[in-house]
């Protein structure tokens, strides 16, 4: 994959697998290409150059539907939340469920069904409102994460990726989003997670792979590696592709 | 919520005050709140209104529709052609009247199509793409009627622009008539009160689906999710290109639908009549609580934001106050109804919306 900005090259031919089952954790400093990478994949971006197989088939999107689609769901640096929306609104948005009269010609909002959906994703969580009709700008910033996440999960996704999903949550509910992201991993669904917190990559990653200035400079498995050794490679003191 | 139950509030005292005022001066011989004068208020804000509509989903899908006052008299213009045209090819009036609203809605759509197809696709900025075609628009209009009032339809249009639902004859030899308009003179024709006439009507057909599309439907839900954040919009797969050329058609639609009434109304088609509304109609949006930051806002509040304005203008006219007076208080009240809806989020502490 290659994506430019201008003259700015965000992602340098950076190649990535991800399996069945799997958890593979990104990581980079700020800047590295991280979300820029993901984006290519979940249609956001379009890359310059590259290509994605899913599931053995070669895809192209040109639009995120096309990938939500396919069953990529992408938890968004960013959260990409309708804030004047409510909970139910946010986690059906774009894919509302209606009810249909007169044979389809007339289709209402389905809010209440929404509603108690939402509210099912959310106990996944374990993650408590207090109101979910009210427009989530008055949530905070952990509970509009809990909204991203719980959207994300809801709709079955054959690929999750996860762009710094844990950043502005509290401790308790930092816990309860690695249990759900092994337990999602458990079930089969391969994962990619962006994290700055090692601790929490090394508690449920498999495999890493490490940007540096939007290049990829190591990839190991969990196993063979350790924090200290990673910092490096993300500060740009290790590379595996510079020939020592 | 709390700033739709500020405007019922609002408009409520202005009634109240506009009753009491009007009794001390006029010496308690002339009432405010009397049939005609409610009838009248609805008949003058059916324009208004209709503009306002459009312009309500536009807003709340932060954008803008300056162009709605001249589509309005392009529309206006274009169903006065068409009527004419079609009753002197030997259509009966009702078809004739039927062609002349397929023709201004037509008219309209094909102007918000190109609206919308600017903004959302070539990315120009709406307040820059409706200024420049409102003056296309006005150009096409004041063309097509060649600068001057479209006359010549069919006599029987009158009816249609001002009869009305319920005619209501008070006192001796009086009674109540629907759907016929009686044949009566003098003071009985006087004591005559039109009521729900026929444009407020399909004012009110329009305003009803209008409040269930937004409330109840994916694009409403759809139009506030774009105003909110068109990145999550995009993001979650919405077609927002395609909505947004949607929103602009659909703004102009009701513009159209607008024109083809007030060429009912004065059985004449004006290339002149929705300029001088467009500030009206923008106001009556922005007093009902819709937000220019788009992501909110209700249709229920653009409805009592055009009555206020119908309120007070027409209160202040039985008050006898110099009609210039009227400009300066509901610029008054556009203003304090943004500085109190700003001052709510300060207070509820809301993070700053954008
Ligand atoms: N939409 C964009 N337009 C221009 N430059 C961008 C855009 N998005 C990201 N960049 C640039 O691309 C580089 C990589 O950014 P990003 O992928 O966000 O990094 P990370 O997520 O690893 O912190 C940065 O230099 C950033 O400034
Ligand atoms: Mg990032």
């Amino acid at each position: 994959m290659v994506k430019r900005f201008g003259g700015l090259v965000a992602v340098d031919e950076v190649s990535l697998d991800v399996y069945p089952g799997e958890v593979v954790a990104l990581l980079g400093d700020n800047g590295a290409g991280k979300s820029t990478l993901i984006k290519c994949i979940s249609g956001v971006h379009h890359a310059d150059k590259g290509e994605i197989y899913f599931e053995g088939r070669r895809i192209r999107f040109s639009r995120p539907i096309d990938a939500r689609r396919e069953g990529i769901e992408t938890i968004y640096q960013d959260l990409a939340l309708a804030n004047n929306l409510d909970v139910g609104a946010n986690i059906f948005l774009g894919r509302e469920v209606k009810k249909r009269y007169l044979g389809g010609l007339i289709q209402v909002l389905d809010d209440a069904h929404m509603r108690r959906e939402s509210e099912k994703a959310l106990n996944l969580l374990e993650i408590h409102f207090p109101n979910l009709t009210q427009p989530i700008e008055s949530l905070s910033g952990g509970q509009r994460q809990a909204v991203a996440i719980a959207r994300a999960v809801y709709w079955d996704a054959k690929l999750l990726i996860m762009d710094e999903p844990t950043n502005s949550l509290g401790v308790p509910e930092q816990r309860k989003v690695l249990e759900l992201i092994r337990k999602l991993r458990d079930q089969g669904v391969p994962i990619i997670l962006i994290s700055h917190t090692l601790p929490d990559v090394f508690a449920v990653a498999d495999r890493l792979v490490v940007l540096h200035r939007g290049r990829k400079v190591t990839e190991k498995q969990a196993a063979d590696t350790d924090t200290h050794e990673i910092v490096q490679y993300m500060v740009g003191a290790l590379d595996d592709t510079r020939v020592q | 919520m709390l700033s739709q139950v500020w405007a019922w509030a609002f408009l409520g005292s202005l009634v109240v005050f506009f009753v009491i005022a009007i009794q001390i001066v006029s010496d308690g011989t002339v009432n405010f709140l009397t049939i005609r004068n409610s009838q009248n208020i609805l008949v003058a804000i059916t324009p208004i209104l209709l503009l306002g509509l459009g312009q309500t989903f536009v807003i709340i899908g932060a954008g803008i529709d300056l162009s709605v006052g001249w589509v309005m008299s392009l529309a206006s213009v274009l169903s006065a052609l068409a009527i004419r045209a079609a009753f002197n090819a030997g259509l009966p009036l009702p078809a004739a009247v039927v062609a002349g609203l397929a023709a201004a809605v037509a008219g309209g759509a094909l102007v918000g199509l190109f609206n919308g197809v600017i903004i959302a696709k070539l990315k120009v900025p709406a307040f820059i793409v409706t200024l420049g075609t409102s003056f296309i628009v006005r150009g096409i209009a004041l063309l097509l009627s060649q600068n001057t009032t479209v006359i010549g339809l069919p006599r029987g249009v009158r009816s249609y622009g001002n009869d009305a639902l319920i005619y209501l004859i008070r006192g001796e030899g009086g009674g109540i008539y629907f759907f016929e308009r009686p044949e009566v003179t003098g003071a009985l024709l006087r004591r005559m009160d039109r009521i729900l006439p026929y444009p407020v009507l399909m004012t009110a057909l329009v305003v009803a689906i209008a409040i269930f599309v937004l409330r109840k439907t994916q694009f409403g839900r759809h139009t506030y999710a774009i105003g909110g954040s068109q990145e999550a919009a995009l993001r979650t797969g919405i077609r927002v290109d395609r909505h947004i050329i949607l929103l602009y058609v659909m703004s102009a639609s009701t513009a159209g639908i607008a024109g083809f009434l007030s060429t009912l109304r004065f059985t004449a088609g004006s290339a002149v009549i929705g300029d001088p509304l467009l500030l009206s109609s923008i106001a009556a949006v922005i007093i009902g609580g819709v937000s220019l930051y788009g992501g909110a806002g209700t249709v229920i509040g653009t409805v009592i934001g055009a009555l206020i304005i119908a309120v007070l203008v027409t209160g202040l006219v039985m008050l006898n106050v110099q009609a210039f007076w009227q400009f300066i208080v509901v610029g008054t009240v556009v203003i304090l109804a943004v500085l109190i809806d700003q001052s709510r989020d300060l207070i509820v502490g809301r993070a700053k919306r954008r």
